[in-house]
């Protein structure tokens, strides 16, 4: 498949595996967390990290737009998901998300008009062809997403589409960076910088990674040899004692983001003073709600929504999962009380999560994993 | 406080997590659901446990246990039939390459022919929605006719009933089909060593149906794969006698169908990533997407393990074959890791590959 085949090509890896071996300094543990739960995919789904050298370690990070939604907005989703008359649409991974009473899948077989969409557009079209339905839209991801609800929410203004409405939970990658930076349980050398946000944002939000914490970040693809390459950029800067701000992924990413995309979502949301993230507890200022000249399209504002806050289930450690403190089979109940088929915590939902990307491709002991590629 | 840990060094805790997680995984599947949702119907786990917990507690008897697609039923003579029945709810319900009548024969039939019958009679029982344009009927009826006499069946009895408007979604087909499993016919065990053969390319069927619905804005030319694979099996069976092993990898796809391999053997099953045939547009189409070509649903494609003597004799016959003519050996039967299927990447590392799980596709068939 042409501009794909070219970013999974075996030799240029085995070039770029060789070059990792050497930049690894041989007495020293490196350890890097990919941000974007696209990385963790990519790593699990191509076998990456038992290709890496044993000294070369990657923890996972909180850029799962799915796995970051606390259990109190599931169980609005759902509240707002049986009223009347509402059609509820979301993407497909957020139907299997537990809440403290079932997931959006179980409400949809309990009776609850509950659908899955490509895009907010796809909603928003069902909006104008069910004129007598209530159309609330979930959205959620980080800046990369966020566009497309703005969009959407412009769409349906310049429409005059009275019926439709959106459940905003949209957030934003630097205050979980910093959250992460300044907790004291992590070693971290440098950070796989997220991809496709930055394709809004731009790299300028990322300076105070080094600047202020002294680690190198760079902003990284999602194609298997983008983390390899990357991977050798942030050992490059830790031998020659840089210390920056580096782009991979310059073939998407541009060093000023999006400009358009920005100054639409400037228009459209506004920051929350703080947001509720799985695991990590409130995050002050790390989350959009919709700015006040959109507020009749905030189903938060439309419908009297209970907006309570529920604690994650005790034996869930998603948080510290999201925080790269532990791998995902580290937690007390991985593969055991949560599978993908019974999911407790958000991390087992996500294709992007870590625990389902573990579970799923990675389940497997490093030496097996070995034994299996020699043939 | 943990500050700093060697996960992927060895000897380290995850081997033993990766145990007590295999042991878990092979205990039998709980339902623990009250109501029945869509992943019931996903062929996964889901699936498997109300199947057991349900069906199988209530009507348990030695042929329902072996769940195989097929049952395989000896007559007092000593000769043996094989009996499958299958439902399609499929929607839309044409799509490039077929419609549910060619599906409701080829679904049945293939499932026969795997089972190492050669089928011979098939009913059909119609459940249709009022209001439903009885030229379309003609229009699948006579697909169901087209792809009968292809595949040498009779359709010898049947059934149809009319709900109200709203009770059911056009029209629904089931059928049950009998072949008859030639004397002497037996599959040995799988063992180390043995090969798997794929018929031809990955998740042709389920691709087209899902562009076909469009609501995926994704416009691309993708065919159905529906096809009757009897033949093609029977041409398997004479070229290598000695197959261990038949599935047509349908819902779940060909991933789901080498799990249920490596679970019934014990063994492990390891595919060459590089060696799995996918039309490049299905390959864009499920890129695009997130969802892996292994998962996704094929009609007229044939999973086969076979020894390694007669490897090159059945692949041959098979790429002789019409419906063969892309087959080629994409993994092969190891001791280790047991009950697992792993996937070498073209990439050059390994990962698992697992049952479906949230089938992001339903009523594909």
């Amino acid at each position: 498949m042409r501009f794909v085949d070219e970013f999974r090509d075996p030799a240029a890896a085995r070039t770029l595996l060789g070059a990792i071996e050497r930049l690894a300094a041989p007495d020293r543990h490196h350890k890097f967390m990919e941000v974007c739960g696209g990385h963790t995919h990519t790593i699990y789904r191509h076998g990456i990290e038992h290709l890496l050298p044993a000294n070369v370690e990657l923890v996972h990070g909180p850029g799962c737009p799915v796995c970051v939604i606390p259990m109190g907005r599931v169980d609005d989703a759902m509240w707002l998901a049986e009223q009347p008359d509402v059609i509820f649409t979301c993407f497909g991974d957020m139907m299997r998300v537990p809440g403290s009473n079932g997931s959006l899948l179980e409400a949809k077989a309990r009776g609850a008009d509950v659908r899955f969409v490509y895009s907010p557009l796809d909603a928003l079209a069902l909006a104008t062809r069910n004129p007598d339905r209530q159309v609330v839209f979930f959205a959620l991801g980080f800046e990369t997403t966020a566009p497309s609800t703005a969009v959407t929410l412009v769409r349906a203004r310049e429409l005059g589409v009275a019926n439709f409405s959106v459940f905003c939970n949209h957030v934003t990658i630097v205050p979980p960076l910093k959250a992460i930076l300044d907790s004291p349980d992590l070693r971290l050398d440098g950070f796989l910088g997220p991809g496709h946000v930055s394709t809004v944002v731009g790299n300028r939000p990322y300076r105070f990674v080094p600047e202020v914490y002294g680690k190198p970040i760079v902003v990284a693809g999602f194609e298997p040899l983008d983390i390899l390459a990357s991977v050798a950029m942030l050992l490059t800067q830790l031998r020659e004692g840089r210390c920056e701000v580096e782009n991979q992924y310059s073939r998407i990413v541009r060093d000023e983001g999006n400009p358009a995309a920005l100054a639409l979502m400037g228009q459209v949301f506004a920051l929350r003073p703080h947001f509720e993230w799985r695991g990590l507890g409130f995050i002050s200022q790390s989350a959009l709600r919709l700015h006040d000249d959109f507020a009749e399209f905030d189903a938060e504002q439309r419908f009297a929504m209970p907006g309570v806050r529920v604690a994650d289930p005790k034996a869930c450690q998603c948080g510290e999962v999201l925080k790269g403190v532990l791998k995902p089979w580290e937690c007390k109940v991985f593969g055991t009380a949560c599978t993908p088929e019974t999911p407790i915590g958000t991390c087992m939902v996500s294709p992007e999560g870590a625990c389902a990307a573990y579970y799923n491709f990675g389940r497997m002991h490093r030496d097996a994993a070995h034994l299996v590629a020699r043939g | 406080m943990r500050s700093d840990y060697l996960s992927s060094g060895p000897g380290f805790a995850e081997g033993e997590v990766i145990e007590r997680i295999e042991a878990f995984r092979r205990r039998r599947p709980r339902l623990r659901d009250e109501l029945v949702t869509l992943a019931h119907g996903a062929g996964g786990k889901s699936s498997a446990a109300l199947v057991d917990a349900v069906f199988v507690e209530a009507f348990r008897n030695e042929a329902l246990e072996e769940l195989g697609d097929g049952a395989v039923l000896a007559l007092p003579s000593g000769e043996r039939l094989a009996l499958s029945t299958d439902s399609f709810v499929v929607q839309p319900l044409r799509f490039p390459g077929g419609s549910i009548g060619h599906l409701a024969v080829h679904g049945t039939v293939n499932d026969l022919a795997c089972s190492g019958a050669v089928p011979r009679w098939l009913s059909a029982a119609f459940v249709l929605e009022e209001g439903f344009p009885v030229a379309e009927l003609k229009e699948i009826v006579a697909d169901m006719a087209a792809a009968a006499a292809a595949a040498g069946v009779q359709i010898v009895t049947g059934d149809t009933k009319v709900v109200p408007r709203g009770a059911a979604d056009g029209l629904f087909v089931t059928t049950a089909g009998v072949g008859v499993i030639p004397a002497g016919r037996t599959f040995p065990a799988v063992r180390t060593g043995d090969r798997l053969i794929l018929s031809g390319t990955m998740g042709d069927h389920g691709t087209a149906v899902m562009l076909a619905r469009g609501d995926l804005a994704i416009e691309a030319d993708v065919d159905s794969d529906t096809a009757a694979v009897s033949d093609l099996v029977e041409t398997l069976l004479a070229a290598a006698p000695g197959t261990r092993w038949l599935r047509d990898p349908t819902r779940g796809g060909v991933g789901t169908t080498c799990n249920e391999l490596a679970q019934a053997t014990g063994l492990g099953v390891v595919l060459d990533e590089a060696a799995l045939p996918v039309r490049p547009v299905v390959n864009g189409a499920c890129e695009m997407l997130g969802i892996d070509p292994l998962h996704v649903a094929n009609e007229g494609k044939v999973v086969a393990v076979v020894g390694p003597d007669e490897v090159d004799d059945g692949l041959a016959a098979m790429r002789a074959h019409p419906l063969g003519r892309d087959a080629v050996v994409v993994g092969e039967i190891t001791e280790q890791p047991g009950s697992t299927v792993v996937l070498r990447t073209a990439f050059g590392g390994t990962r698992i590959v697992d049952m479906l799980v949230g089938d992001p596709l339903p009523r594909i068939c």
